[in-house]
């Protein structure tokens, strides 16, 4: 059984926004019945030019449907260029995270969105440009190499995963693996950098990335609001620390060591690190 | 909330007879089946027991039962075992709705020097047997063919097929993991040569199986070790399961009547009831014959997994044929060879019965099942699928 998160939970069994709006502004539909998911959204925008409403329907399984209730979240009362900024990883990150083999559903909703906006603007959807590579879903060129640089994807099982492209017959891998290969040359590699390939890390190594990572990419934003952040210990897996300042009184900080110190720390040394607050 | 089990193709409850039974082997009765003292001799002693209860279930001698790990053991054992023994012998016939575990091992020979026969089936789920008559070869090695589908429970007509293999000489295997328990089980009057069992699916635990080797068939070991089951299957005999599995075929044979009357009118009952109360729904298999337990209907403009989770919070465990539940993108292989039609292949429920569920189980699955289908539909951008009408 999939280990979904209990907010894709939440918008799976409350689905917020879901419906047609009737004269919408813009409408954008992607998938279909034969593929296994398909979504339909529409928006109005309000006197401000901001989506005012916004509304979906889905067929698909529980992560398709909470992807595109997160979605409607996401872009209501955003201007249209704010709205087209968000990628399928906003979408994921906004539920808590996705299986990663479920990761096409965040990928349907940025879609979606995108065809609306360009339904709105009367343009071509970006979805429909490129050259079909995956026929059993119909996945072009241009989309798995979008996926790709998004979301610094290195295996043909990952596009599968992001994409659904080679996800049917498989005759496409090799192909996929092209696109891959080239995007990896043309990028130089450069993407990689933000995401790094994870490796076995010796203890010392962890402890150090631990500590830069809660240095440069944690602490700086509880600085902002008035907070900061201790480590306190490393032991194997565990990562103790003390939220100091603002944060140690905050109602929220529970939500602060989940979604954001053992989120980031996981992001960047290693997805099996459970973060616990010191008792003192 | 109230708990209802009805996915008992997948694995069953583990009766407590059988449990009953097991225990002593942990803690009292551990020594090796096949040392030189008196615990090693009273292990033997069950083992020779569980034997002889597995071979009175399905009409053979008990020396022609070799104990597996599980059913993709006996079903990797009949398959790669008879490609062993029969070195010039190159292809294999099978279908293309057989569990996993005989239809990768048969892609995975395909890929090397041997070429495989994948009997299609028809929309209802049946073979054809001029085709397979057609496609038994010189060089054919062994028939492969399931009992009962897992997916749909359809059932394979096994005695026809096992009169038309015989008079080709070829050697037939019969995956019968979804028909034990369900369907009187005759290796003689079958004609079937290797025939696989699994414990967990008759409420044995997980971890225990068989194969039936009929005297003077031509196997390889696939597990090369010590002498145990006559050198057919190296490794320790799994005491304590192979003892609750002996004690859960002896429970099958004795609750079958009870299988294919109550269990099966329930099955009925909850077949009739949501096809009657949910629109867009059928069948899979409704032409053909079906085990006593199974029910694999489909629902259109809905997805297998959404249906799941919803089926879950109101306490019912049951399956799919979808892709989304299994990770992988496309459905169901049973589902598409029997040619689903699109709008429906992704909303395949199976409810799977066993002789532990109730009238009340029933009740609570008729009562909570329409309202979660119209529910999803109501998300559906497919809206004319609207829950108002109904099947006439």
């Amino acid at each position: 059984m999939w280990d979904y998160t209990e907010k894709v939970k939440d918008h799976f069994y409350n689905p917020r926004n879901v419906g047609v709006i009737e004269n919408p502004d813009g409408v954008g539909e992607v998938g279909s019945l034969a593929c296994g998911d398909m979504l339909k959204l529409t928006f109005k925008l309000d006197d401000e030019g901001k989506i005012g409403d916004v509304k979906f329907q889905t067929f698909g399984c529980g992560s398709a449907i909470a992807s595109a209730s997160a979605l409607t979240e996401l872009i209501k009362g955003k201007t249209l260029e704010q709205a087209d900024k968000i990628t399928n990883q906003d979408i994921a990150e906004y539920l808590g995270g996705l299986p990663e083999e479920k990761m096409h559903c965040s990928v349907m909703g940025r879609e979606a969105l995108e065809a609306a906006i360009a339904n709105y603007r009367g343009e071509k959807a970006p979805k429909e440009e490129g050259e079909i590579v995956c026929k059993c879903f119909g996945v072009t060129d241009k989309a798995i190499e979008r996926a790709i640089k998004e979301n610094g994807l290195t295996t043909v099982e990952q596009v599968t995963y992001y994409t659904k492209a080679g996800g049917g017959c498989g005759q496409c891998h090799p192909k996929i693996q092209e696109i891959i290969d080239r995007v990896i040359k043309e990028t130089g590699g450069g993407i990689w950098r933000v995401k790094p390939e994870r490796k076995k890390l010796s203890n010392i190594q962890k402890m150090k990335l631990v500590e830069e990572t809660i240095k440069n990419e944690i602490a700086p934003a509880l600085q902002k609001e008035g907070g900061d952040i201790e480590l306190i210990d490393i032991e194997g897996d565990r990562v103790v620390v003390a939220l100091r300042g603002t944060c140690s009184q905050c109602v929220l900080s529970g939500w602060t060591m989940q979604s954001f110190v053992q989120a980031k720390l996981r992001e960047f040394v290693s997805p099996e690190l459970v973060v616990e607050e010191a008792k003192e | 909330m109230r708990r209802v089990y009805a996915d008992n193709n997948a694995t069953t409850r583990v009766d407590e007879r059988v449990v009953e039974e097991m225990l002593p082997a942990f803690t009292q009765v551990y020594g090796n089946p096949s040392s030189m003292h008196t615990l090693g001799a009273e292990a033997e002693k069950r083992i020779r027991l569980a034997r002889e209860r597995v071979a009175k279930f399905i009409k053979a001698d008990p020396s022609e039962i070799v104990f597996t790990s599980c059913g993709t053991e006996s079903d990797n054992a009949a398959l790669f075992g008879t490609f062993e023994a029969y070195p010039n012998k190159k292809h294999i016939v099978t279908t293309k709705v057989e569990h996993p575990a005989v239809l990768n091992p048969c892609q995975l020979l395909a890929k090397k020097d041997y070429s495989v026969t994948f009997l299609s089936v028809n929309s209802e789920g049946m073979l054809d047997l001029d085709e397979l008559k057609d496609s038994i070869r010189d060089d054919t090695a062994i028939v492969s063919i399931m009992y009962a589908n897992n997916e749909t429970g359809v059932v394979f007509p096994i005695e026809q097929i096992g009169q038309i293999v015989k008079e080709r000489g070829v050697v037939f295997h019969v995956d019968a993991v979804q028909a034990a328990g369900k369907i009187p089980l005759d290796v003689e009057k079958l004609n079937v040569d290797l025939l696989s069992l699994s414990g967990h699916k008759i409420h044995a635990p997980k971890g225990v199986g068989a194969l039936y080797i009929r005297r003077g068939t031509k196997l390889r070991p696939l597990l090369v070790g010590g002498h145990q089951e006559k050198g057919r299957r190296g490794g320790t005999e799994n005491v304590p399961y192979i003892i609750g599995f002996g004690k859960a075929c002896e429970l099958a044979s004795e609750h079958l009547p009870e299988m294919n009357t109550r269990v099966k009118t329930m099955r009925d009952r909850l077949q009739n009831g949501l096809l009657k109360s949910v629109p867009h729904a059928s069948l899979n298999g409704a032409k053909s014959p079906r085990g006593p337990n199974t029910l694999s209907i489909r629902f259109e403009y809905v997805e297998g997994e959404s249906i799941l989770l919803l089926l879950d919070r109101e306490g019912i465990a049951a399956s799919s044929g979808s892709a989304c539940t299994s990770g992988s993108l496309e459905p169901s292989h049973v589902l598409r060879a029997m040619g689903v039609p699109y709008t429906s292949v992704h909303g395949s429920i199976r409810l799977s019965l066993s002789r532990f569920n109730t009238d009340q189980d029933i009740d609570h699955i008729l009562e909570k099942f329409p309202p979660i289908i119209a529910r999803l539909r109501e998300i559906s951008p497919f809206a004319k699928a609207s829950a108002k009408e109904v099947n006439a």
